[in-house]
């Protein structure tokens, strides 16, 4: 196998005195979807923010192409990798058009800074996500599931085949969650995007990741298929929360059903 | 290359498909400079009309162009056109540095006067002033410098001093706001401090600097003040397609491959020579480099304060009101019109900033 253009090798990263990911090791496979779950505060954020290179690492290495990510040129990474924070905020009465005309910034130059190939990158990236009727509206007039998708529609204009996509699908209500992971997934299917994120719902997890990363106290404690990792043994391990793991009627992927407290009282 | 070429346009965005440079080209962010330097070139010939000897405006801009006669020559280039000039320079220059800080600081409070820049340019002009002058220590052809001299190092020690004192792993908006509110007042009171050390003839000379002042700029300030713009416009120009990227949040700006902290101290600080540059020459005329950008930002309906139209627009603000407050009361220098109408816009501007918090 050859070595993945993402990895994470002994990193350790934190903000001011506390460290949140100390000594973390990840490869992630290439042309796949990998989906990091974990309990809050677990580091999930972090470690995709120090694999973004929007966190620089206090120790160990984030890799891309085999090369220390804080080394290279941040053009060069913005141009590879693409980042979707987790709450992202615009000024008001930025167009949807215009900030999806801001992924191009990493392929602009002082002397050149709009060109036809950055043209028919952002019409792609909102005809793609089905922003195209938007473009003239203000972002901060959309809604939520809408500004999702105007948010991934930048970060895909910026033509990048990783993608660390930060819980894309917060705040959503759950068609659109559905909506934004199917779009995900077809990135992956169509253009081979090597795609990140961090999602909460484990059930959808399991249902789009091809690859499931759990992390608790800033460690990978599991990975695999979601078949290996969603197990009941993991979720009272990780999460501490008592469930039971069946077979998705629709996917044949792990269901998770959390058995409550007042369920087992009744019990 | 083609002139025309075939390719998927982004609805909404207006493009004008010729070549590859047009392609974002928006129509009020070309004809709104143009229109205001038009009425620029209006304003200035009518202010340069105005004085003990008033000059008709066709007559003005024939003069400019080459064909007056000898003594509306005279006039015209020795005695008027330095304040006007001046007027326009320094106008241009607290424009773009006002849409440099409120890019920066994403926050249209964010201006070199409420952030204590040009009060720092104050503190070193007014020291010199008044320190210097009573002491008998400075002479003419020193005074004539220094005052500049010092007002840009004032000012760009105020700028430094607020990175350095806003920094805190980055530079967060909001702290950086008030940093320089409380910098501006320090430097507001220093100055009144120096006023009051001061012998009184000092005083007088100093209070007409700090209101903001066009009347007293002579050629001797003017080569200084072009060659500073000259230098630091082309630099500020190159950076600014940075500018767009800035305007997110910093996760959002590195994950675009911005150098988010170098590219904004490196962004602030040429803001704050300009406003410096521009204080040390006239005084600081309040207001300009707070609402231009603002205003600029509504006429071309950008997402952000856009370049070119602050300068011209700061410009045109600056030169109208100097011909408004010669018009009106002659002798009351500008700064005291743009101050008065500085108050009311930024209660205008807190106001609706918390309406918009609340929405």
């Amino acid at each position: 196998m050859t070595t993945p253009r993402l990895q994470a090798e002994h990193v350790r990263l934190g903000y001011d005195e506390r460290i949140v990911v100390d000594g973390l090791t990840l490869d992630v496979a290439d042309e796949s979807v990998t989906v990091i779950i974990g309990p809050n505060g677990c580091g999930k954020s972090t470690l995709l923010r120090g694999m973004g290179r929007l966190l620089r690492p206090r120790g160990g290495s984030v890799l891309l192409d085999g090369k220390r990510i804080d080394r290279l040129p941040t053009k060069d990474v913005a141009k590879a990798v693409g980042v979707l924070p987790q709450t992202p905020s615009a000024p008001a009465g930025l167009t949807v058009g215009d900030l999806v005309a801001r992924g191009r910034q990493p392929h602009q130059h002082w002397y050149r800074q709009w060109s036809s190939g950055d043209e028919e990158a952002v019409a792609h990236a909102l005809s793609v996500t089905g922003m195209s009727a938007y473009a003239d509206r203000a972002v901060d007039e959309l809604s939520g599931g809408q500004r999702q998708r105007a948010w991934i529609s930048m970060t895909l204009a910026q033509e990048t085949s990783l993608l660390l996509l930060d819980e894309p699908i917060t705040y959503l209500d759950l068609a659109h969650q559905v909506d934004v992971l199917d779009l995900v997934h077809r990135l992956h299917t169509e253009r081979g995007t090597t795609v990140v994120m961090v999602l909460h719902d484990l059930n959808l997890a399991a249902r789009y990741a091809d690859t499931l990363v759990a992390m608790h106290d800033g460690a990978v404690v599991s990975r695999g298929t979601p078949d290996e990792v969603l197990t009941e043994d993991l979720l009272s391990d990780v999460f501490g929360l008592d469930a039971k793991v069946v077979s998705d009627p629709v996917a044949g992927t792990p269901l998770v059903l959390p058995i409550s407290a007042h369920l087992r009282d009744e019990a | 290359m083609s002139a025309v070429r075939d390719i998927a346009s982004v609805p909404g965005r207006k493009h004008v498909r010729v070549g590859r440079l047009a392609a974002s080209f928006r129509p009020r962010s070309v004809v709104v400079p143009v229109v205001c330097l038009v009425l620029l070139v209006l304003v200035a010939a009518l202010n340069i009309g105005r004085g003990s000897s008033d000059i008709a405006l066709l007559d003005v801009l024939r003069t400019l162009a080459g064909g007056g006669d000898r003594a509306e020559t005279g006039i015209v280039f020795d005695l008027r056109l330095p304040r006007t000039l001046a007027g326009v320079l320094v106008g241009a220059a607290f424009g773009l540095a006002g849409a440099l800080f409120q890019t920066v600081a994403r926050n249209p409070l964010a201006s070199p006067d409420i952030l204590g820049i040009t009060w720092g340019a104050g503190v070193g002009a007014v020291s010199v002033i008044v320190l210097g002058g009573s002491a008998g220590q400075v002479s003419g052809m020193v005074a004539e410098l220094g005052v500049p001299l010092a007002g840009l190092a004032g000012g760009l020690l105020a700028g430094l001093l607020l990175y350095a004192l806003a920094w805190r792993r980055g530079l967060d908006s909001y702290r950086m706001v008030l940093v320089g509110i409380g910098l501006a007042a320090i430097g507001n009171n220093v100055v009144y401090w120096l006023l009051t050390v001061g012998d009184v003839d000092d005083a007088t000379r100093a209070t007409t600097w700090i209101v903001g002042n066009l009347a007293a700029v002579g050629w001797e300030a003017i080569g200084p003040l072009a060659l500073a713009l000259a230098l630091l416009v082309p630099v500020t120009i190159a950076g600014v397609h940075t500018l767009g990227g800035l305007q997110f949040g910093d996760d959002t700006a590195r994950g675009l491959g911005i150098r988010v902290d170098g590219a904004r101290a490196t962004l602030l600080l040429l803001a704050a020579a300009l406003a410096a540059v521009a204080t040390a020459v006239a005084g600081p005329i309040t207001f300009v480099a707070l609402a231009t950008p603002q205003i600029a930002l509504r006429l071309v309906r950008s997402p952000q304060p856009p370049i070119v139209g602050s300068m011209v627009l700061g410009a045109l603000l600056t030169v109208s009101a100097d011909l408004a407050v010669r018009t009106v009361t002659p002798g009351l220098p500008v700064g005291v019109l743009t101050a008065i109408l500085g108050a009311p816009y930024l209660i205008f501007l807190f106001l609706r900033t918390r309406k918009e918090a609340r929405a």
